[in-house]
């Protein structure tokens, strides 16, 4: 295992599109390990995807265990995720190990149905919802060429905030 | 040895203020941190973070021929500037209300007695002439913890004042 270096942005690889995993194999497993503990490396971070290591391949790995008050799944390992579902729109505050020093406020899916493949090949779904949703979209954006600050809407402003806590 | 510059320019807007503004900092040889512009009340006002290797005089009169030409007024000032030293805000909070004197401070006086260290603050007056809507958008370090801004919150419902707060959790991935 070994912690390899986050490209940043403007690095090019970060705005390729990944190619699908096809070999459920031990060599995709040994870069799953690595991938994961770059993630663990980082500053506090809850997810990475594959090309954020120069690795061009739909693979990303979650986990929001680190905010019990949201529902989620612990640490997941998704291969070649796809979200089928969404609902809702609300705004939070993302940053990235790709964009160091800055975060803004990005619209994401309140709530999210994925499926995706485990590192052995065995098929995966997910209702997903709140900080794990957003995360798992942050991710899944990388996949597809996307950082956070494509689509920030606001760094100063909850511009469509829905969910009220009095 | 180049220094950080406080560049304030405020006036009547008008369309160009800033492609002017900075092409003259750039075409003089200035370097541009973080800015901020708004635009209050048709107003024009823009904050720059300007890296320059002369003093504050020079940049003034580096800058004066663009301003005078357009009717604004500027103002410089010599700051301990540095990039890269963000401070994420942890909470959000908004407050409407029909507007009125005194909003303003007495809501953020509740905020600070509560530990708030307030990051950005936006305001908007809107509705019409007769019934204006006071909306201020707020975010900052809750430093004593999130309980105590929800007691000041209920203060001020009490008051009539409608106020919500959403904690921000930022994401790094």
């Amino acid at each position: 295992m070994a912690v390899r270096p986050v490209l940043t942005f403007p690095d090019e690889s970060l705005k390729r599109t990944a190619e699908p995993v096809e070999a459920f194999d031990d060599a995709l497993r040994r870069a799953v390990a690595d991938l994961e503990e770059t993630m663990r490396a980082g500053p506090a971070a809850v997810g990475i995807a594959a090309p954020q290591v120069g690795w061009g391949r739909r693979v990303v790995i979650i986990d929001a265990s680190a905010r019990p008050q949201w529902p989620n799944h612990g640490r997941l390992v998704l291969v070649n995720p796809e979200i089928v579902a969404w609902e809702g729109s609300v705004v939070g505050r993302e940053g990235c190990l790709s964009v160091p020093d800055y975060t803004g406020n990005v619209v994401r899916a309140e709530r999210l149905t994925l499926e995706a493949f485990d590192e052995r090949g065995g098929p995966l779904r997910y209702e997903m919802e709140g900080f794990e949703a957003r995360v798992a979209q942050h991710e899944i954006d990388h996949l597809n060429g996307l950082l956070f600050i494509d689509r920030v809407v606001s760094r100063r402003k909850d511009l469509f905030r829905r969910k009220v806590y009095r | 040895m180049s220094g950080w510059f406080m560049l304030t320019v405020v006036g009547e807007d008008r369309p160009g203020i800033v492609a002017r503004l900075t092409a003259a900092l750039y075409d003089g040889g200035c370097n541009l941190g973080e800015a901020s512009m708004l635009r209050l009340g048709g107003n024009f006002a823009i904050l720059l973070m300007v890296q320059w290797e002369g003093g504050a005089a020079r940049l003034a009169a580096l800058v004066e021929p663009v301003t005078r030409s357009l009717g604004l007024a500027q103002h410089v000032d010599r700051i301990e500037g540095r990039l890269h030293q963000h401070v994420e805000p942890d909470v959000g909070i908004t407050v409407s209300g029909s507007d009125r004197a005194g909003i303003v401070a007495h809501a953020v006086g509740a905020f600070a007695e509560a530990g708030l260290n307030i990051l950005n603050l936006e305001s908007g007056v809107g509705g019409s002439a007769e019934r204006p809507l006071y909306i201020m958008h707020i975010e900052g370090q809750a430093l004593e913890g999130i309980a105590p801004l929800r007691s000041a919150l209920e203060i001020l419902r009490r008051e009539g004042i409608d106020a919500s707060l959403t904690p921000i959790d930022t994401l790094i991935g």
